[in-house]
């Protein structure tokens, strides 16, 4: 069971504040879809290799991904301007956040 | 000319042999867009500059006398998960508003390459989020054929949008069901390819491992020249294959006598509606008639699908999620400290259903919980890619419903996660093990809505797929 204190403890790692209305909302839900997902240990798993990608699979029949490696070498990347032209506060060189280090 | 009916070959057709042009086809559709969408919202954004400079160049080219590429002049709507220079890409979510993007997707590259006019970006559930298209930031769409209806999701705009003749063809993306499911409520033709067959560069991440870019269509024809288009490696995704890519178009049409068709016992079970079980069966019917050999088989771990999925797409969602602080593009909301700007940034800009995923995936991943879950989840996927290795031993493709009902109420599941998630019971697993999918209009209710058909394959068979989609395709518009 997902309690308050979990909740609190993900939301602080998922940097989201939520209101208390959300909080006992999502404790609600996190606890019904977990319920939902507790099906999966009906499952014996001991002899089965974690399947992360996809592509694994597919190199078994044959598919090269040899491609997926480049040469180390330097490429174009976006200019600065592009790079900052969303951020919400720039000085036109670095992006602008609230002071980190406190003294 | 009615543009509602027009396909991919027609409309390149018209431009070629005159019989309109390019930019009078761009001036019909945002008539109608301007006349119908209002109702619908299928669109968040025109991209009308952009059309009208692609589609005079298609009108150059055929001034000229030059031979058009394959999908000249063809008016094709862009899931707003896409990024798309110049214009604003919002994924449907608030958080990136204003965004606007530094590059092309390589799916909207190739499109435009083949000559293809992108009218603008569609609705979708915020991040990709949803079944019904109720979780876009903006406001959600309307079923075409019942507006009291959801399109499904997430790619519920793309299909709502060729559904009603808005759009000759669109793009969509498939990470559950998004592309299939919305296609068969909508009535339209959608394709999932295999994973790493169509470059994900540009496409707004979800779930990496499981997001899958993809056409829809008005016919099983049309998402074969687009994904011809669409298909190939691409030095951008390293996750793009090398696998040969095939003349699609030469595989449509081709016969089915003695293709070898599994029909899996788990997707005809209990929760299926009882006309879209007697629309399917009457496809598989057809498929026999047409020489098929129908093969009961057995994909005996379907019933985890949805659970794995859930653990799998919100884990990989949670870190995907977490560029989004208000730092470097996007929204931002003031706070004293930086944790306290990141918390309200994205507090503020989040929906309830991304905010809700952020947090099963974080605790998935949370210390103490990570191999009861997510390790646990990525083992059942590999009992999921066993299923599908055996069935594929035995069959070239298999039949299956896609949806287990016909397009639900707006409304009718938004208080329930675990309901609207079991709308993608049958499509889920081929996101899972990355095999390509197809569904197909196969009849409607009796209160007029569609019901798809969903056709799955081996990984990189999308000729099959489209093949025998195609032979059901023409048996069922005899009816």
């Amino acid at each position: 069971m997902v309690t308050e204190k979990d909740v609190a403890y993900v939301a602080e790692l998922a940097h989201l504040e939520l209101t208390a209305e959300e909080r006992a909302r999502m404790l609600k839900d996190l606890n019904s879809i977990l319920g939902h997902i507790d099906r999966l240990n009906q499952l014996d798993t001991s002899n089965v290799e974690p399947m992360a990608q996809v592509a694994s699979r597919y190199n078994e029949r044959g598919v090269s991904d040899e491609g997926a490696m480049r040469p180390d070498e330097p490429r174009p990347c976006l200019p600065r301007e592009e790079a900052l032209r969303n951020a919400p506060n720039s000085d036109g060189v670095f992006f602008k956040v609230p002071k980190v280090i406190e003294r | 000319m009615d543009i509602s009916y027009l396909t991919v070959e027609s409309t390149r057709t018209a431009v070629l042999e005159k019989q309109t042009t390019a930019t009078a086809l761009v001036d019909a559709f945002y008539a109608k867009i301007e006349a119908e969408d209002g109702e619908i919202g299928a669109y968040l954004t025109l991209s009308k500059e952009r059309a009208y400079a692609q589609s005079a160049r298609i009108d150059a080219l055929a001034d000229k006398g030059d031979e058009l590429p394959p999908l000249a002049g063809v008016p094709i709507a862009v899931k707003d998960v896409f990024t798309t220079r110049d214009g604003r890409t919002t994924a449907g979510s608030k958080i990136l508003e204003n965004f606007i993007a530094p590059y092309d997707a390589t799916v909207v590259t190739r499109l435009e390459s083949a000559g293809a006019v992108i009218l603008g970006k569609t609705n979708c559930d915020e991040f990709a989020m949803g079944s019904s298209n109720e979780n876009s930031g903006f406001r959600p769409v309307r079923n075409p054929h019942d507006r009291s209806r959801v399109p499904g999701g997430s790619s519920g705009g793309s299909a709502a949008a060729v559904a009603a003749g808005m759009a000759v063809a669109s793009l969509g993306s498939d990470t559950g069901g998004s592309i299939r499911q919305p296609a068969a409520f909508c009535g339209v033709v959608g394709l999932m390819p295999t994973y790493g067959r169509v470059s994900r560069y540009g496409l707004i991440a979800f779930a990496s491992s499981l997001d899958h870019p993809g056409p829809f269509g008005k016919t099983v024809s049309d998402v074969a020249i687009l994904l011809q288009a669409l298909a190939g490696r691409d030095p951008q995704d390293a996750t793009t294959a090398d696998a040969a890519v095939p003349e699609y178009c030469a595989h449509v049409g081709e016969p089915i006598h003695g293709l070898k068709i599994g029909v899996p016992d788990e997707y005809f079970g209990e929760g299926l509606d009882s006309e879209v079980r007697a629309a399917v069966e009457n496809g598989i019917q057809e498929l026999a008639k047409a020489g098929a050999e129908i093969v009961p088989i057995s994909l005996p771990h379907t019933s985890y699908a949805i659970p794995t999925y859930y653990v799998i797409a919100t884990a990989e969602a949670s870190s995907n999620l977490a560029r989004y602080d208000g730092v470097r593009y996007g929204r931002r909301s003031e706070g004293k400290s930086l944790a306290e700007m990141y918390r309200r940034t994205r507090d503020g800009g989040f929906g309830a259903e991304v905010k809700r995923r952020i947090m099963l995936g974080t605790y998935v991943l949370s210390a103490g919980y990570y191999d009861a879950y997510y390790l646990k989840a990525q083992r059942v996927r590999g009992l999921l890619a066993r299923d599908f290795d055996g069935a594929f031993a035995k069959v070239d493709a298999i039949v299956t419903p896609t949806t287990p009902t016909p397009a639900f109420k707006l409304g009718e599941k938004t208080d329930d996660p675990v309901s609207m998630y079991l709308a993608d019971i049958f499509t889920v697993t081929a996101d899972l093990v990355g095999v390509p999918g197809i569904s197909i209009p196969c009849g409607k209710s009796k209160e007029g809505l569609p019901i798809g058909m969903q056709v799955l394959g081996k990984h990189f068979d999308e000729a099959t797929v489209l093949r025998v989609a195609h032979v059901a395709e023409h048996a069922l518009a005899g009816k």
